[in-house]
């Protein structure tokens, strides 16, 4: 394959490459309208315009010159930036426990090709090891990349393949598993794996990060570190997601992957548990429950893999005025099970009621849950949920729409009886639905009120 | 065994043997002979409503201790593009800081904290941006990349600094030279500092983020007086746009010095130009200083790879640190520390008043987090250890004559970074001036602050789309350029403007005003220069400003002068009344003053009495006694009335 010597340009601005034999990582001076620019002819962006050129200048920052007004390209050097992540090799000590980082990509393990701005994934524990030391101080780490996808591309296909491998580990006896994942459906394979890999004897830490650890400030490490730590020495063996506790670079959460959601688009502190506390928290220091009932880790290997799943499973978001098309479409496409996101306790509009007896009597499963996230499924209280419920819906409790939406998808996955499947999703694996809320488990205070601003002000937010 | 060392004078001989003279002796001569570099980085805040990035106010500052929320943040090094780590981020890393953010919600938001992306630029500071790059004769890029330059101190969250560049290859023309421009890029301010003590730095918020350009020139300054020339130019002409803020902290120029032989060092943050001379020419000779001792080493020092420093703990309460200022504090471990051949070294001089071992008391405080006082040495000028003391220290190390001692203190923890920090700076003098980044202060000396960072610290930002800028936005802002300084300049001189008023009314951009008063209202701009240049300013000097004061109001008030048919020159005594109260109009005033409407025909009508009646009581024959005596009885009531010189002209003895 012959080398793209113009990477990323395109019509104009390729032609004008091309017209003064200019090529990328070239130095070059251009003569143009608005003068002389000198600098080395980078790589263009993908989604960019075809009307400029990129230099990097001398004192080190990106310009873009308009090709339009350029009247001569001429060529003073050549030099091909190649960017390398150095490694350095993972120390072993006989005394610390085996952990092994499972990738699937995500910003967790990559790092900033400064030139161009793309990501290269840092993963190999020399990587890994180069950029955070601390890690050695806490286990030895083994890595396996089994797919680098973004966390939006994540589906059935990964939480199986990732369900696997993860038995085949805990079989060759390690001593605590992280998941290195992106943030944005980190709570859908929390689920999914919470329901595949039952009575795992070590902790299943996944973990992700808010900032790209190219940046000083990236939570990426510490997020790692943290991980690392509730994997190799923390006593609680279940699948848990690990994030930031406060925004601070303090402490981190550990979460059941059942009952955590992500719930700001950018805050390091973004997962929270809901209807819940946090099963502990953890520092570099160790783990310190929040919660006592909590699964113990093992030393026997004996673990369940359960991969199944069935990809014809659905959520709709309820809103005003919804129409019963969708739900009939929904159907006719062969969609074999629905959660439905309701309003308050659990609620729809009277005009989709043809359409729910239309589905049940096809045989679609339909579960409700809530938008308001917090709280139960209660469908006693109105007429419309006891409509509802003689229709055939069934309440999902105070399950979490993602994770009634995941959980279903692997009981349909196991079985087409519907009572099989009923009786799955309404038996709580792992806190999925709880028998009780306590008095903590939903604290959204608003900011303004004076003991609210005297607490923030008071401890690190 | 060698306490008659006299330090002092040790200090002092070489302070002659380095070649130092002192600034106002120092002749350009001097300058060309240690090869005196320097150049700016000016940065100007802008005056916009919002930050850069987001839509916090700019401009609004708080108190340090008025916060609503606080934050904690690590930095770590992150790898530069060849792999390796920059050096000022180790050291930073090696500090262990924890970093606090006090935010008030008013100034900041999610953004300021990296908690929620960038939004779009701020449009208006890309605007001022572009007019301040064409007036600074730039070449305006044609696309605005935002790029990150890593900052790992902690002043600014991130841990980056947005920053982009707008216009390339600039220059200035100053009395006697042009210096070109390097770049003037648009960039996010930092956090202020609230305190730096041991391992917790606390910064605020309020003023990160806000918008201001930076422009960079080649090191073409050639003495310390054009670095301050080089500077004032660069303020006047952002002022003249009208478009920057004033005030405190809103600019802040960082001065690059080296010598023939030194490196570049960045002396940040000088909040006067008026202390450039000193600063650049203290620099200068510092490294100059610095190549004399790496020299005095190359003989002192044979094995310059295999050296090593040799420490020992000593018990605390063998030294007791009460005598060394110290609080009581039983955790401290005491070190000392022998460092082979140094003899003479530490008391070299450096800068006026400072040795060689003030580096390591500085390195200490700021690497180590060991507060100050953290150690004493064998070559201080006041001995507080003593002389048997010393000697014991000597027979512990096992130093030989030609070596030198120190004992540091500190807590458990930072003992290691201590050792390894005073091992660096002893190793850097071998090689000579270490690259650093040093604080200044008014007595024109500077200490250390940071090691330089490298020039691998800077990457795109993939948070933001390049920004195009079309020709016809270069064109509109052409249009609404002002004239530049050197143009304004040559206009003082040409209406003849006195000197010493140039300064001010560049810095305050008010030629432009001169010739507005000059061209519609016909008073001269000479007179009108000493109005501002002199009395406002003293004025300005001596009352609080008031927010209806502008000075439009002294365009105004000639302008009501020269309606009235009343002499300029009562502007004088209305001004200090107008300052003080910018609301009082101005026949209120002319009131206070006492000031009647007489014709001149009637003042001159006095003088003939006046003259008479000097006559008869005069002591002596002195008519210039007699002249000063008629108008200081006619001054008062002539004062706007007409002309005094013209009076003055018509009084006669003869």
């Amino acid at each position: 394959m012959t080398e793209d010597i113009f990477q990323g340009y395109k019509g104009r601005s390729l032609a004008v490459l091309q017209k003064f034999n200019a090529r990328v990582w070239a130095k070059v001076r251009v003569d143009s309208s608005r003068g002389v620019f000198e600098g080395t002819i980078l790589p263009r962006a993908e989604n960019t315009d075809d009307k400029h050129l990129v230099l990097k200048i001398f004192t080190g920052y990106n310009i873009g010159v308009d090709i339009q007004g350029i009247t001569g390209i001429t060529e003073l050097g050549y030099k091909k930036a190649i960017y390398k992540i150095p490694e350095k090799e993972f120390p072993y000590s006989k005394d610390k426990p085996n952990v092994k980082l499972l990738g699937t990509g995500g910003t967790i393990a990559s790092r900033l090709d400064y030139r161009t701005g793309a990501v290269i994934p840092a993963f190999s524990p020399g990587e890994l090891y180069g950029a955070v030391p601390e890690l050695a101080d806490i286990c030895n780490l083994t890595t396996e990349k089994l797919f680098a996808v973004f966390s939006e591309n994540m589906g059935p296909d990964q939480y199986k393949k990732l369900a696997i491998a993860i038995g085949n580990e805990i079989e060759k006896g390690i001593d605590g598993i992280i998941i290195g994942h992106g943030t944005d459906t980190l709570h859908y394979t929390s689920a999914a794996l919470t329901f595949m890999v039952q009575n795992s004897p070590v902790p299943i830490v996944l973990v992700g990060s808010q900032r790209s650890s190219d940046r000083p400030s990236s939570d990426a490490a510490l997020n790692l570190m943290h991980a690392a730590t509730a994997a190799a020495h923390g006593d609680i063996a279940e699948v848990m997601v690990c994030m930031f506790g406060p925004t601070s670079d303090e402490y981190g959460f550990l979460h059941k992957g059942t009952r955590v959601r992500k719930m700001h688009s950018s805050y390091r502190s973004t997962f929270r548990t809901i209807g819940d506390t946090p099963i502990a928290t953890v520092s570099r220091q160790g783990v310190v429950p929040i919660k006592q009932d909590y699964q113990r880790r093992r030393t026997d290997r004996k673990v369940t893999i359960l991969p199944y799943y069935e990809e014809k499973v659905t959520m709709i978001y309820y809103y005003t005025n919804m129409q019963p098309d969708v739900i009939d479409a929904l159907v006719d496409a062969g969609y074999k099970g629905i959660i439905i996101i309701g309003t308050g306790l659990g609620h729809v509009n009277k005009p989709i009621y043809p359409a729910i007896e239309r589905a049940i009597a096809k045989g679609v499963a339909i579960y409700m849950t809530v938008q308001t996230l917090w709280g139960y499924v209660h469908m006693f209280v109105y007429d419309t949920g006891r409509d509802l419920m003689a229709k055939g819906i069934i309440p999902a409790e105070n399950m979490l729409p993602e994770t009634a939406f995941i959980k279903l998808s692997w009981a349909l996955g196991q079985t087409s009886d519907l009572a099989k499947v009923k009786e799955i999703m309404l038996t709580p694996i792992n806190s999925e639905i709880t028998p009780r809320e306590p008095y903590n488990g939903y604290l959204i205070y608003q900011g303004g009120v004076p003991e609210v601003e005297e607490f923030i002000r008071k401890f690190h937010k | 065994m060698k306490q008659i060392f006299d330090a002092r004078r040790n200090h002092a001989e070489t302070q002659q043997k380095t070649g130092y003279v002192p600034r106002k002796n120092a002749t350009q001569a001097d300058y060309d002979r240690i090869g005196f570099m320097s150049g700016l980085e000016v940065h100007q805040q802008l005056k916009t409503k919002e930050k850069l990035f987001c839509h916090c106010p700019a401009g609004i500052f708080q108190k340090a201790d008025d916060f609503d929320a606080e934050l904690i943040r690590h930095m770590r090094p992150t790898l530069s593009e060849l792999g390796e780590y920059d050096g000022t981020a180790l050291m930073e890393f090696r500090t262990r800081k924890n970093i606090i953010y006090r935010i008030k919600n008013e100034t900041a938001c999610t953004y300021d904290v990296d908690d929620t992306p960038p939004f779009l630029l701020n449009r208006e500071a890309l605007s001022h941006s572009i007019d301040l790059s064409l007036l600074s004769k730039m070449r305006v890029v044609g696309e605005v990349h935002i790029t990150r330059k890593q900052y790992l101190d902690g002043s600014i969250p991130t841990g980056f600094q947005r920053t982009a560049i707008i216009g390339i290859e600039g220059e200035i023309q100053l009395k006697n030279k042009k210096v070109r421009l390097i770049q003037l890029s648009l960039e996010e301010d930092s956090c202020r500092e609230v305190s730096d003590i041991g391992h917790t730095r606390i910064y605020r918020t309020d003023r990160l983020g806000m918008p201001l350009i930076e422009t960079v020139t080649y090191p073409e300054f050639k003495n310390p007086d054009e670095v301050k020339e080089g500077a004032d130019y660069i303020r006047f002409l952002n002022r003249s746009t009208g478009k920057v803020r004033r005030g405190v902290g809103s600019t802040r120029a960082d001065v690059n010095v080296s010598c023939k032989g030194g490196t570049r060092v960045e002396i940040k943050g000088v909040a006067h130009n008026s202390w450039m001379p000193e600063l650049t020419h203290n620099e200068a000779y510092r490294q100059w200083a610095l190549l004399a001792i790496r020299d005095l080493l190359l003989k002192s020092v044979k094995d310059q790879a295999n050296w090593k420093i040799f420490a020992r703990e000593a018990k605390a309460k063998d030294f007791k640190l009460e005598n060394f200022g110290v609080p009581k504090n039983p955790t401290l471990k005491v070190f000392l520390v022998n460092l082979p051949g140094f003899h003479g070294i530490l008391s070299h001089f450096t800068q006026p008043g400072k040795m060689f071992a003030d580096d390591f008391s500085d390195r200490l405080k700021v690497i180590a987090c060991i507060e100050k006082p953290n150690m004493v040495h064998s070559e201080m000028f006041e001995d507080v250890v003593g002389e048997k003391a010393w000697t014991k220290v000597q027979s512990l190390l096992g130093s030989k004559e030609n070596d030198a001692q120190l004992i540091f203190w500190g807590p458990d923890d930072d003992i290691k970074t201590a050792l390894e920090t005073i091992e660096e700076r002893c190793r850097l003098a071998f090689t000579g001036v270490p690259n650093e980044t040093r604080k200044s202060f008014e007595d024109g000396t500077t200490i250390f602050e940071r090691v330089l960072p490298g020039a691998d610290r800077m990457y795109p930002d993939t948070d933001s789309a390049p920004i195009p800028l079309e020709d016809d936005e270069i064109d509109e802002a052409m249009k609404r350029l002002p004239k530049l300084v050197s143009e304004r300049v040559a206009q003082l001189i040409g209406w003849n403007v006195p000197e010493d008023t140039h300064s001010y009314l560049l810095a305050n951009n008010l030629v432009s005003l001169l010739e507005k008063v000059q061209v519609e209202l016909k008073v001269p701009a000479r007179f009108t220069s000493v109005l501002l240049a002199h009395t406002l300013k003293h004025l300005e000097g001596q009352y609080p400003s008031l927010p209806d004061f502008s000075y439009e109001k002294i365009y105004e008030l000639l302008h009501f002068l020269v309606n009235r048919k009343i002499d300029p020159v009562i502007a004088k005594a209305m001004l200090f009344h107008l300052y003080q109260h910018p609301k009082m109009d101005f026949d209120s005033i002319l009131i206070t003053l006492n000031f009647k409407e007489v014709t001149r025909e009637n003042i001159l009508a006095k003088v003939p009495y006046l003259v008479k009646k000097y006559k008869e009581i005069r002591t002596s024959h002195d008519d210039s006694a007699g002249l000063r005596w008629v108008m200081g009885n006619l001054s008062k009531q002539a004062t706007g009335n007409m002309s005094l010189s013209e009076l003055s002209r018509e009084i006669s003895f003869k």
